[in-house]
């Protein structure tokens, strides 16, 4: 077992399918000779040369739309768009056609495909290159929506996520690619979608938390750990399907719940989970659930003390700890 | 008008056709009029309440069938358009598939009755399937194309679309993609003039469509969609130079609508019906049927017999699909996601 940076498990991961599966091309902008702009692909072009590790026009709806269309005709197509803020013009693509291919065929065809995108603000992006994009997708039936926040789960979902029969959306917090390093197992490390993980235990509340947000979650809960509060935090790394029974176990064992995301608030992730508490576990309850997030706002601005304004950070998840926990 | 003066010319060799072989000439006429046929039942079972919708392909059958002709069913990738129903005949989904699909029933092929009629798809002739919004099936095509490209084979990909289609972005991007990696791609349009009620005039500023093809560095053809043959010479040839490494093609087929876009639309308010009539005097149908008899390769009997041979294949189609079962609500919930046993 080595430390590696999220980066690094990424690429390992497209380069160890790569070479398992003639069927597995990459596809994108900048991705072949740059090696993309994070590096997420450097060095694929060379080992598995340009008709495997497609440089495409600049194109959002076209690198989906290919690649749907290379996945129905037998391929494993991993496209990457730039910045999860592109993403938007493949959004038909993305919808309208990969989530519903199974679907609407009855069960004829599949869309094996992945989309992986870097998502996520805290690296100065400005509204075009911060953007938290999940809760489109995890709206969709037909779509799996997965972030990872360690080396080991980005290599192991990844892998996942490729040898998946069914569309893939596959954020990465790209403020994690380098500042996040973790031990990631040797040989062929394979993470399961679906199953969310207790990355804290504890027994005062639940924190659940996805992404470079996981990590601020963890720190916060360390801080008050030293006051008395110990916090189960809860990695979701699949947000779609959502692991409903891993949420509900550790809420009906803490009876209060805080949801943390840098999406914005209103029809976020913690909205469906808040109604899937208010559902399913309301009189294990013993205050109300709270989200700490991005306030609703078009996108997150650019100078530094604006966002830092608004980024959810350890301080603020840690007083949404204390306020819960005294609730 | 051209029907008139084919009448009064004196009999000569028809090159065309000869190039093209009485036995081909034959499947493509009988398809045709097969597709009329049924064309014209599916109508006639919308508007008496049996099926909620139609959309159908009059006027543009010498179009498809002369495409559908220059490929190898079965071995070619194909990704129709809803206005397809000829090219699919053709290609070999049974009229009673296709009736299935019209009455929505659990054994319809293209997706027991999940989509509206006429979004075809269907494995065993590779046909991927589609969606109603236009033009979204053209980067699959080129995607495709890469994936049989890969694997060495010698495939082409054959996507269908309308006029309207070429003003969609996926359109930009999906040639150009096909373009730039030299795909094997045909790109086939049918220029039926109008776009629902738009006309070719208010979606283009060029002449034709073909012309948009030099936007991508590839060939562009316009070719009469009225006429099979022309067609069948023109995709045969963008065929073999697509299959021997030569790249993507544009070619338009400019044809004409006969019908509303669908049974729900009222063609009176955007386009005259002295155009429609106009335009029903090179309906492909007659015309490919004169051409045969001035070759000597029909007559009034062959006809008869082919009527009566059609109108039987469209009662025990339009049969066959009226008593089939309705898909089991029960199913609804059902291929979300690959089932565990199609996991293998």
């Amino acid at each position: 077992m080595a430390v590696k940076r999220m980066i690094d498990a990424i690429r390992e991961a497209l380069d160890e399918e790569m070479a398992r599966d003639p069927r597995v091309i990459v596809l994108g902008e900048d991705v072949g000779v740059k090696g993309g702009v994070f590096v997420a692909t450097r060095g694929l072009i060379e080992k598995y040369g340009p008709d495997r590790v497609i440089d495409t026009p600049l194109s959002e709806s076209g690198i989906v739309g290919v690649a749907i269309g290379a996945a129905m005709n037998g391929l494993r197509p991993v496209a990457e768009i730039q910045f999860a803020d592109f993403i938007h013009p493949a959004m038909d693509q993305i919808i309208n056609e990969a989530a519903r291919i199974r679907y609407r065929s009855n069960g004829a065809w599949g869309c094996p495909l992945v989309v992986r995108a870097p998502y996520g603000a805290g690296i100065r992006g400005g509204l075009y290159h911060s953007q938290s994009v999940e809760s489109f997708f995890a709206h969709v039936p037909g779509l799996k929506v997965v972030i990872p926040s360690t080396p080991a789960d980005a290599k192991g979902l990844l892998k996942s996520a490729i040898r998946d029969e069914d569309p893939v959306i596959f954020l990465e917090p790209k403020r994690a690619y380098r500042a996040i390093q973790g031990e990631v197992p040797d040989g062929d490390w394979v993470v399961p979608i679906g199953p969310a993980r207790i990355a804290r235990e504890g027994d005062r509340l639940t924190a659940v938390a996805y992404g470079m947000m996981l990590h601020l979650t963890l720190q916060a809960a360390e801080q008050v750990a030293r006051e008395g509060i110990e916090v189960e935090v809860i990695d979701l790394r699949t947000l779609a399907p959502l692991d409903r029974s891993t949420l509900l176990a550790s809420v009906r064992k803490t009876g209060r719940l805080l949801i943390v995301h840098e999406d914005n608030r209103t029809l976020g992730m913690g909205a469906e989970i808040a109604a899937l508490v208010a559902e399913e576990a309301l009189y294990d309850l013993d205050a109300p659930v709270r989200r700490v997030t991005m306030p609703d706002l078009p996108a997150t601005p650019f100078a530094a003390v604006l966002e830092d304004a608004v980024l959810p950070d350890t301080q603020r998840i840690a007083q949404a700890m204390r306020e819960l926990a005294r609730e | 008008m051209r029907p008139a003066k084919e009448a009064t010319a004196p009999k000569s060799v028809d090159v065309a056709l000869e190039a093209v072989g009485a036995e081909r000439l034959l499947a493509m006429y009988r398809i045709m009029v097969l597709s009329r046929a049924l064309d014209e039942r599916m109508w006639i079972v919308q508007r008496q309440g049996k099926v909620p919708f139609v959309i159908t392909a009059q006027g543009q059958e010498a179009a498809q069938v002369g495409a559908a002709m220059a490929l190898r069913p079965g071995h070619d990738v194909i990704l129709p358009y809803y206005r397809d129903m000829t090219l699919m005949l053709a290609l070999g989904m049974t009229p009673r598939e296709l009736m299935l699909n019209v009455f929505s029933r659990a054994e319809d092929p293209n997706s027991g009755g999940r989509q509206m009629p006429a979004h075809f798809s269907l494995p065993r002739l590779r046909v991927l399937t589609g969606s109603s919004p236009v033009g979204t099936q053209i980067p699959h095509a080129a995607g495709a194309a890469l994936a049989s490209r890969l694997r060495g084979e010698d495939s082409v990909t054959f996507c269908s679309f309308g006029e309207g289609a070429t003003s969609t972005g996926d359109f930009h991007e999906g040639v150009n993609f096909a373009a730039v990696l030299q795909l094997p791609v045909i790109f086939f349009c049918q220029n039926n003039r109008y776009a629902i009620s738009v006309p070719q005039r208010r979606q283009m500023a060029v002449e034709s469509v073909a012309a948009r093809a030099a936007a991508y560095g590839i060939e562009g053809i316009s070719v009469d969609g009225q006429d099979p043959v022309a067609v069948y010479q023109v995709v045969s040839q963008a065929v073999e130079r697509a299959r021997a490494g030569g790249g993507p093609i544009l070619i338009e087929a400019v044809t004409y609508r006969f019908v509303p876009h669908t049974s729900d639309d009222d063609d009176r308010v955007y386009r005259s019906r002295e155009e429609v009539e106009q335009s029903r005097r090179r309906d492909p149908i007659p015309l490919l049927r004169e051409r045969l008899m001035e070759a000597g390769l029909w007559d009034e009997a062959r006809e008869q017999a082919l009527r009566e041979e059609v109108t039987r294949i469209v009662d025990d189609a339009t049969a066959y699909a009226e008593q089939a079962p309705p898909p089991d609500p029960a199913t609804v919930a059902r291929h979300v996601f690959a089932e565990p046993s199609a996991e293998g």
